[in-house]
């Protein structure tokens, strides 16, 4: 594909799937990492690098692109993958993650990595900047649009809601959040029962619909679905949308889903073959 | 504007102006509000550019995180807010966000020290200092009165990258004329002497040059070396103070843990050992009070200062 190309629907699944190989090929060669949340954003990153962000990867720096935040950065090398599938560095870069002297941090840094728009890894913070971002692009006269990316867990943080606040005080139209809903954080609240398997209860959609956002609800892994959510975000006008797409943590490798051990763990050669071959690819 | 030296002027009324003419200069400069303007006296921008003064709300977690985002743009943010709020309440968001990828914003912290009009430990802010000092690729600024808050702001404005900047609440002396030139970095003698060498920042300074006066009056030849900038320090001019006279006072309106004392003290003990005073919060919270009164129980005023410097010549044999 070009820089300026769109994918397919089948080409986003395949996007999505070799995301997925690539995260874990990347962690298991950095020896840590996180894997259940990349895995879990994969057609989300596919979805919004390859057919909704209007950007171009030989011009990072475009002053019209699309802003993408991803507030929950530890899952770092969801992000590099889809941008080193979309041609921002070459794909043999991942074998540098988490690695010294890497442009690739465990967490993101925007001073270091082509297409990385705001350092994020603390919790919660993500959001903030895509308010300065969005404001910023009004005062401009600028029409890109600014999508953040926050995890389910994050949003426990209460800068998320200081945001959200501001963001619809300010009718910020241009702004999208997008919340990766696994239902599962590290280690999860104690009376769930079983550890980290219920989701929180909490009414996402009523919540944000509460401080004034549009709230959509998607299929996290279903790229038409996502596809559906995105345009309904970027068509809505005088309020900021927020897409809650409903994933499953670590999808797509049957030991990894739902299981909260794959948050962030080191992946053994074996883990690796096993995880490759359930998503189609010779290890 | 130029203030006249020995008049009388709120560090607060200073930003409010200095904000507006820096608005007329640079319309890339915004300000954020945490919902204090009336207070901070940010207001006067409000009231001249209402397009660029962003209301953020008692929030000021979002509001560093808002200011990085429109840094991104190529903007100038300032961030008005209470120093004890602007150091510690968005912290995190301070590290993250705007330090770390060194963005152009600027932080204002208002209210800074003891003297915050009668709000007490909550709202008195000593350890701003400490705090920013601690944090790569912040620069740190505490000017000593009207003349140099104004050009602090100009320069704070000017400079690439995260400023901090703390301010006094109440009317305080003009010590520096219109002559005064202000450079980020760069430490002021403002006073030359051979006995002692008492080194000061922010509104302090005025206390210290009171100070300074007492020794006189006593035949005690005190030289002052202002330090307006604690981050990057005038490590030279520390030095130079310390190598003339042998013995050192710092004066701060902060706590003197990771403050100037401590910043002096680091730099002393590597570059020219020499024996020192710390006069400033000693490891304590404050109260609501009178100024007066919170300046003479934590042992800020000019006669404490004279005091630490009198004790260090006798415990030096003078």
């Amino acid at each position: 594909m070009g820089p300026l190309d769109v994918a397919t629907v089948e080409e986003l699944k395949e996007i999505a799937r070799r995301i997925r190989c690539l995260v874990l090929r990347s962690v298991h060669h950095a020896g840590a990492g996180h894997i259940g949340g990349p895995l879990s954003a994969a057609e989300i990153l596919a979805v919004l690098y390859f057919r909704v962000l209007h950007i171009d990867p030989t011009r990072p720096d475009w002053p019209q692109r699309d802003r993408f935040i991803l507030s929950k950065g530890h899952s770092a090398i969801g992000l590099y993958s889809a941008l080193a599938l979309r041609g921002y560095f070459p794909i043999e870069e991942l074998n540098t993650f988490d690695a010294i002297n890497s442009r690739l941090q465990g967490h993101p840094d925007m001073t270091l990595t082509p297409g990385v728009e705001m350092s994020t890894g603390s919790l919660g913070q993500g959001l903030s900047p895509g308010v300065g971002m969005a404001l910023g692009a009004r005062l401009r006269g600028l029409s890109f649009r600014t999508w953040v990316l926050l995890g389910d867990g994050e949003i426990q943080e209460g800068q998320v809601w200081e945001a959200a606040e501001v963001a619809a005080r300010y009718g910020l139209d241009k702004l999208t959040a997008m919340i990766d809903y696994n239902g599962l954080p590290q280690f999860t609240w104690p009376d769930f029962g079983e550890r980290g398997r219920q989701r929180p209860t909490s009414n996402l959609p009523a919540k944000w619909e509460a401080f004034g956002w549009r709230a959509l609800e998607a299929d996290g892994h279903d790229v038409e679905s996502l596809l559906k959510s995105c345009a309904l975000a970027q068509e809505t006008v005088g309020r900021p949308s927020v897409i809650i797409a409903h994933t499953v943590k670590g999808r797509g490798v049957s030991f990894m889903e739902n299981n909260f051990v794959w948050h962030a763990h080191p992946l053994s050669e074996e883990d690796l073959r096993r995880g490759l071959l359930e998503l189609g690819e010779q290890p | 504007m130029t203030y006249a030296i020995g008049d009388q002027v709120a560090l607060r009324q200073v930003f409010g102006e200095t904000l507006v003419e820096l608005g007329g200069l640079y319309p890339d400069l915004l300000v954020l509000d945490g919902d204090l303007a009336n207070s901070t006296l940010a207001d006067q921008f409000a009231q001249a550019y209402p397009d660029r003064f962003l209301a953020m709300g008692i929030a000021e977690q979002n509001m560093a995180g808002t200011a990085a985002g429109l840094a991104t743009l190529g903007f100038i943010p300032w961030i008005s807010t209470f120093a004890v709020f602007a150091a510690k309440r968005d912290l995190d968001q301070v590290r993250v966000v705007i330090a770390q990828p060194a963005l152009n914003v600027k932080i204002q912290g208002a209210y800074s020290g003891l003297l915050t009009g009668f709000t007490g430990k909550t709202h008195q802010s000593a350890e701003d200092i400490a705090v920013f000092r601690a944090m790569p690729n912040m620069t740190v600024l505490a000017p000593a009165d009207a003349t140099e808050a104004r050009l602090a702001m100009h320069a704070a404005t000017v400079h690439r990258g995260p400023v901090y900047l703390r301010m006094t609440r109440d009317p305080s002396p003009v010590i520096f004329g219109p002559d005064h030139r202000f450079e980020i970095g760069r430490g002021y003698v403002v006073r030359e002497g051979r006995d002692v060498a008492i080194i000061s920042t922010g509104v302090q300074t005025t206390r210290a040059l009171e100070a300074a006066e007492i020794l006189a009056a006593e035949g005690v030849s005190a030289h002052l070396l202002h330090v307006p900038t604690l981050k990057p320090l005038d490590e030279q001019a520390v030095v130079e103070a310390a190598a003339r006279t042998g013995a050192v006072v710092t004066a701060e309106d902060h706590t003197i843990i990771g403050g100037l004392g401590g910043a002096v003290a680091e730099v002393l003990g590597e570059r020219h050992p020499t024996p020192m005073r710390r006069v400033g919060l000693r490891d304590t919270f404050g109260e609501s009070g009178p100024n007066e009164a919170l300046l003479e129980k934590y042992g800020l005023t000019a006669r404490h200062v004279a005091a630490a410097a009198r004790e260090l010549l006798k415990a030096l044999g003078g």
